[in-house]
Formats: C-alpha cells, sequence, structure tokens
C-alpha cells in the first residue's frame, strides 16, 4: 500500500502562560492510500492537535516541528495560501460540531457549491447541479426541495451530512474525521458511519478518522494508532488492537471499557491521572501510571515494529528495545510485553512465555 | 450488548422485592412552546404518561435518545419540576405537588448528580463549602459536625481529605463528579437521582466513577436511578432498565431479560446500533430509518411506527399496551409477544425469537 500521509517526529508545543504545553511529541506514522486510520486516545492526548496540524489550522501560539508530507509533498513551512488550496480540495475535514463548518446566514446547497467553486472552473448552475447530486449522496432527502434551507432548519444529523458532502465536494485524496459522530444520538451515529463506509467504498478516500470512541474504531477502522498524552504509544491493524493490545495503556483503556463481563463496581482503573502537558514526565509519559513502570521508563521509548504491521513504543518490547539500539535493555528483559489477555486465544501468547 | 449478565442483578432484585421507594403513575410533563403558528396551544409532550417504581436499593436504569424525555422525567422524578399529571409517590407519601417544608423534607432523602459537575459547583468556593453547603442548607448537625462530616465524605467517594481547600478549577473532572456525588450524599438520601454523571468522562475515568456509585448502592443500600444514552453504562450497573421513546416508556425489565431478549423493536435497534468494541462484530447496516418526530406533535398510534422496521396497519392507530413477558419484563408493541405474525399483506413479521420465551 502506497502512504498518501507521512508524518515523521511531528511536535507541536503551544505557548501559554503556565509555560510550554508539549501537546503532540515525536509522533511518526504513516497513512495508506484507501485506509481508513483510526486516531484514538482520551480527552487531551493530542489526537485533535495532529489533526489540526496536518490541515494547517494551527493557532498562532503554536509550534510545529517534524515533517508532514502528503502525496509526497512536504506540508511543514508551506504557505497560508497553499495551504488553502489544497483544504477543501485534497484534504478535507469534519468536525465534531457540523456549525463550525457551516455558515449559518447561508444556504445548505450554497455552500456546498461554492466549496466547488473555490477550487474548480465551475458556473454557478454546474456548481448546483454537482451540489445537488451531492446532497442527494449524502442522503439529504429531497435535495431540490431542501438546497435553500439554512443549517438551522436541519437536524444535527442531517448537518452532519451536509458537512461531509461539503467535505467529499472536490473528491479529496483524505479525508480528516475529529469525532464525527460524538454529538448524535446513537441511532443517528449508525446512519452517519453507515455513509461514511459507503462514501469510502464508492469513492476510495482515505479517511482518517479520530474519536475518542473505542466502539467507532472498531467498526470503522482498518489499522488504529493509540495516543496518550502527546505520544503514540501503538499502531496496529485493528482486529489485533482489539484482541492483542501490546502497550500497557491500550491494554488498561480497553479493560476500563464497561462490560457485562466484570461485576458493578469492579471494572478495572487506571489509576493516577492524566500527567500535565506543560511539565510532562520524562521519558514514556504513561510511566507514572503503568503497572509495569521500571527504571528505563525515564527514557522516551522508541516506536517500533514487533511484527511488519505492528508497532509498539514501550521498554518492554523487544523491538523497542532493538530500535534504541539495545543500549537500554533493562533488568530482566526476558519478560517482555503482558499479555493483552482479552481474548481466550490472544494472538501473541509465546510473549508472556 | 452481551447477553448473560451474569452478575447478581436478579439476585438482589429478588431480594428487592419490597414495597417501591418511589411510585410513579400516568406521569405526564408538558411545556407550553412559543411555536403556536395560529396563536393554537402549542405543547411538547416531553413526559406523556409514564408509569415506574424503584425499590430501596435497586438501581434502574433509563435509556433513550435525545428527546426522548428521560431528563424531564429525572427532573419530575427530583421535584424540581411540577408534573403536568399523574403522581409521585416517595415512601408512601405523595409528593406530586408538596411545597415548602415538605418539599425541603423531600429533597434530603432524593438527591441529584448532574453531567457536568463544573456547574454545579460554585467556581469561587472551595470544596468544602461546596460540601457543606448542602449541610448547611438542610441544617443537619452543628458547625463543627458539619465541617467534619465533609471530611468523611470525601474519603467516602475516594477523595483525600486535603482536597476540600481546593477550587473546582485546580481539579479534574473525575475528581469534580465525586464531588458532585459527596455532596449529593451529605444528607443520606434513599435515592439518587442522577442524569448522564459519566457523560463527560473519558474511559478511564468514567471506570472509576461507575465503580463508586456501584459501592455506594451496595454499601448504602441507595437506591439509584441512572439515566444515560450509553447503553453499555447503563447495562453495567443497573438492575432494571427502562427504554424511553418520544415521552413514552417502551421497554421495562430487569437488565439480562431486556438486553438478552429485546421484546420492543426500538431496543432492538438500539441495541444494534451501539458501536460494539470488537471488530469481528461489525454492524449490519443501521436498522433505522429517519430521526426521532417532534414532540411538538407525536405520531398518533404508536409513536415508534414512523421508523419501525416491523409496523403494521394497527401501529398507526392504536396505541399499544404493555404485555408482560413474564418476571416484570414489559413491552409497549403490538407485533411483540404475539407469535410470529405474518400479516395478509405479506411483509411484516414478528420477531422471530419470540417462541422461546412464551
Amino acid at each position: 500500500m502506497r502512504a498518501l500521509l507521512e508524518l515523521e517526529g511531528v511536535s507541536v508545543n503551544f505557548t501559554t502562560p503556565e509555560g510550554i504545553v508539549s501537546a503532540v511529541s515525536e509522533v511518526s506514522l504513516q497513512v495508506g492510500e484507501g485506509e481508513v486510520f483510526g486516531l484514538v486516545g482520551e480527552t487531551g492526548c493530542g489526537k485533535s492537535t495532529l489533526a489540526t496540524a496536518i490541515m494547517g489550522l494551527l493557532p498562532n501560539t503554536a509550534s510545529l516541528s517534524g515533517s508532514i508530507r502528503f502525496q509526497q509533498q512536504e506540508l511543514v513551512g508551506i504557505g497560508a495560501d497553499e495551504y488553502r488550496m489544497l483544504r477543501g480540495d485534497r484534504i478535507s475535514m469534519v468536525f465534531q460540531d457540523p456549525m463550525t463548518s457551516l455558515d449559518p446566514a447561508f444556504s445548505i446547497g450554497n455552500q456546498v457549491a461554492e466549496t466547488i467553486r473555490a477550487h474548480r472552473p465551475l458556473d454557478k448552475k454546474a456548481a448546483r447541479v454537482r451540489a445537488l447530486a451531492l446532497l442527494r449522496d449524502v442522503g439529504i432527502p429531497d435535495p431540490e426541495r431542501r438546497y435553500g434551507d439554512p443549517p438551522h432548519r436541519l437536524s444535527g444529523g442531517m448537518r452532519q451530512r451536509v458537512v461531509i458532502a461539503t467535505a467529499l465536494a472536490n473528491e479529496p485524496a483524505l479525508l480528516l474525521a475529529d469525532e464525527p459522530t460524538t454529538a448524535l444520538d446513537v441511532t443517528i451515529q449508525a446512519q452517519v458511519l453507515d455513509l461514511l463506509r459507503d462514501l469510502r467504498r464508492r469513492h476510495r478516500t482515505t479517511i482518517m478518522l479520530i474519536t475518542h470512541d473505542l466502539g467507532v474504531i472498531a467498526q470503522m477502522c482498518d489499522r488504529v494508532g493509540v495516543m496518550y498524552a502527546g505520544q503514540l504509544i501503538e499502531v496496529a491493524p485493528v482486529e489485533e488492537i482489539f484482541l492483542a493490545p501490546r502497550h500497557p495503556y491500550t491494554q488498561a483503556l480497553l479493560r476500563a471499557l464497561p462490560s457485562a463481563k466484570h461485576a458493578p463496581g469492579e471494572l478495572p482503573v487506571i489509576s493516577g491521572r492524566v500527567p500535565d502537558l506543560s511539565d510532562p514526565p520524562p521519558g514514556c509519559r504513561f510511566g507514572p501510571r503503568c503497572p509495569h513502570r521500571r527504571d528505563e521508563c525515564e527514557l522516551v521509548p522508541p516506536l517500533a515494529r514487533e511484527t511488519p504491521d505492528h508497532s509498539v513504543a514501550c521498554w518492554l518490547s523487544e523491538a523497542t528495545r532493538r530500535a534504541a539500539g539495545g543500549g537500554a535493555r533493562p533488568s530482566g528483559a526476558g519478560d517482555g510485553l503482558p499479555s493483552g489477555d482479552l481474548d481466550p486465544r490472544p494472538l501473541k501468547a509465546e510473549a508472556n512465555r | 450488548m452481551s447477553v448473560g449478565q451474569a452478575q447478581a442483578s436478579g439476585a438482589v432484585s429478588s431480594a428487592l422485592g419490597a414495597e417501591p421507594l418511589l411510585q410513579i403513575r400516568g406521569l405526564v410533563k408538558h411545556f407550553p412552546s412559543a411555536r403556536g403558528l395560529f396563536g393554537g396551544h402549542v405543547v411538547v409532550h416531553a413526559v406523556d404518561g409514564v408509569d415506574l417504581h424503584v425499590r430501596p436499593g435497586e438501581v434502574l436504569g433509563i435509556v433513550g435518545e435525545s428527546g426522548s424525555g428521560k431528563s424531564t422525567l429525572a427532573r419530575c422524578m427530583l421535584r424540581l419540576l411540577e408534573p403536568t399529571a399523574g403522581s409521585i409517590v416517595f415512601a408512601g407519601e405523595d409528593v406530586t405537588r408538596i411545597r415548602g417544608a415538605q418539599l425541603a423534607r423531600f429533597r434530603k432523602r432524593v438527591q441529584p448528580v448532574f453531567q457536568d459537575p463544573f456547574s454545579s459547583l460554585d467556581p469561587r468556593w472551595r470544596v468544602e463549602q461546596s460540601v457543606r453547603e448542602a449541610l448547611d442548607a438542610l441544617r443537619i448537625g452543628s458547625r463543627d459536625d458539619r465541617r467534619q462530616r465533609v471530611g468523611s465524605l470525601l474519603e467516602r467517594v475516594g477523595l483525600h481529605p486535603a482536597l476540600a481547600d481546593r477550587r473546582p478549577h485546580e481539579l479534574s473532572g473525575g475528581q469534580r463528579q465525586r464531588i458532585g456525588i459527596a455532596a449529593a450524599l451529605a444528607p443520606q438520601p434513599d435515592l439518587i437521582v442522577a442524569d448522564e454523571p459519566v457523560s463527560a468522562l473519558d474511559v478511564s475515568v468514567r471506570a472509576q466513577v461507575l465503580n463508586l456509585l456501584a459501592e455506594l448502592q451496595r454499601t448504602l443500600g441507595l437506591a439509584i436511578v441512572l439515566i444515560s444514552h450509553d447503553l453499555a453504562v447503563v447495562e453495567h450497573i443497573s438492575h432494571r432498565i427502562a427504554v424511553m421513546y418520544l415521552g413514552k416508556i417502551v421497554e421495562i425489565g430487569e437488565t439480562d431479560r431486556v438486553f438478552g431478549n429485546p421484546q420492543h423493536p426500538y431496543t432492538k435497534a438500539l441495541l444494534e446500533a451501539i458501536p460494539q468494541p470488537v471488530p469481528s462484530r461489525r454492524s449490519r447496516p443501521a436498522g433505522l430509518r429517519g430521526e426521532i418526530p417532534s414532540p411538538l406533535s407525536p405520531p398518533r398510534g404508536c409513536r415508534f411506527h414512523t421508523r419501525c422496521p416491523v409496523a403494521v396497519e394497527r401501529c398507526r392507530v392504536d396505541e399499544p399496551a404493555f404485555t408482560d413477558f413474564g418476571h416484570g419484563h414489559e413491552a409497549a408493541c403490538h407485533v411483540a409477544g404475539a407469535a410470529i405474525r405474518t400479516d395478509r399483506s405479506g411483509a411484516p413479521t414478528g420477531p422471530a425469537d419470540q417462541g422461546k420465551e412464551r
């Protein structure tokens, strides 16, 4: 699979009155052409900041370093005009709240048509025809009649469909969707997720889906990256993330999901709290909460391939230690990673032995 | 949603066979709406005829999507709203329209926990003040007693007593929700009505707060009404579950029965719509077309018929009554319960797994 998007050592720092906040730290990942890549993590893990960085929409208080290559083009350092040409054309984005993308003063049809005309030499009539087709495509019933409606006449689910129509107007190569269904009711969420799946099948759009909802990740994604406190700590195919998670944080996160497996009052929890990113702990940022913590965790563990498609950043991983040049060999290194223990038949059971 | 909820739900609820703590009958709450086009009275039918009871020490989960009326129902239970019609009886006393001193007494015994703990805490106050206020307002004990009680309440909800000197902005979301729970516990209530108490919290923190609620229920013998749109949360700690749609309860029963063998087509659709955190179980295409109708003019007959995949002609006309499926499991549906029924028109059939239960 060819990489459409390649991040290398991407860091984002914000300057705040409280000091420098390290929101994203040294993130490297690739998103292949045509895949749905999920980015999952809890509040403040940096997943939305990373998306904002890819879109070139970071505020002035942020400083960005590293490399973001999209279709072999370096995006870090390009001008605002160049980015504007890119956004809404080859890359587009869907946010959680449709009203952040829709102008309350303009009809939904015009907003789709204007997005097309901003990037394509179409006259108004042709743009209208294309906009109507898009609205129909995303499941707006009776689009001719709704074309002139302002956004507030539509329900939340319908608005999000309009936003998706706008995002797809110019057949982008990459769609970044940041919590696209979080504000919707569960039956409406199911409809919008259906729509995204269907669009992906028909248009082969690459999707980067950012969400805190592990259910949405499991249902939608091909591969998943897990973030914690600004660090990317694990990347793997979706089945492996859920059935054989390697990083202690991924494992703890999955165990904390409410389920009938645990009696009320006995959900396994992650003790402690997310670190303050204006003063993050050195090394692995999950270290202070990690049940497997050891001295080596004071150093940043590099994300390394355990298998060709499963990477993890943890000193308990042989791959991480190899990638670090074997220098930081932890005591009792033979222990290996703890088992995910989420499936009766763990894929990597040998890692326990 | 997993089936066999092997936990104590069956055992607990049978041990709780006692008199209901809270009994709601025919509860209606309408709000006048300013949207009357022709000067007529337009009314939002937020809650439209709800019967419900809560037993002592029981966790009752109420699920539903926006517009289902679950939060309005909660506010009626807390008597933050006065019902339009129907009755609420708490511990044998009719509290539907009580005021003044009676209402104040009722409020000691039934306490709220809300979604956003930040909005219920005064940002200028220290934690100690916020929790003590509940005690002060209710004139419980002497001043010194109260100060001491704050410390033990904080410990009760798993917070270090030193946090008493902090202000809300210095606390995490999970800590703030614990403070909200501590304040609710202050007057030693019999019932807590928690409206989306963990919806604003991250997965790992949510687990901690859910554990706390379950533990309080067990050790203090508290009854809890837990309102949430998150079915996994509700399933995890509720003994019984009520499913609401457009102002009415459509199905109610013990958790493992409702989620393990749902009878109402809406409950089934809701359960199917949840994205499961299991990649091998990818859901089928969304079962429900369309959206929840406006509570300004709910559909006639069964309110769900406009979106129901198995609706028959009768559903457009007659409002369905509850059918009992045994052990207090009830659903209001014309199609559920009728053994597999093929309409003469051919298409709609009853739920196929019907025979098992009967």
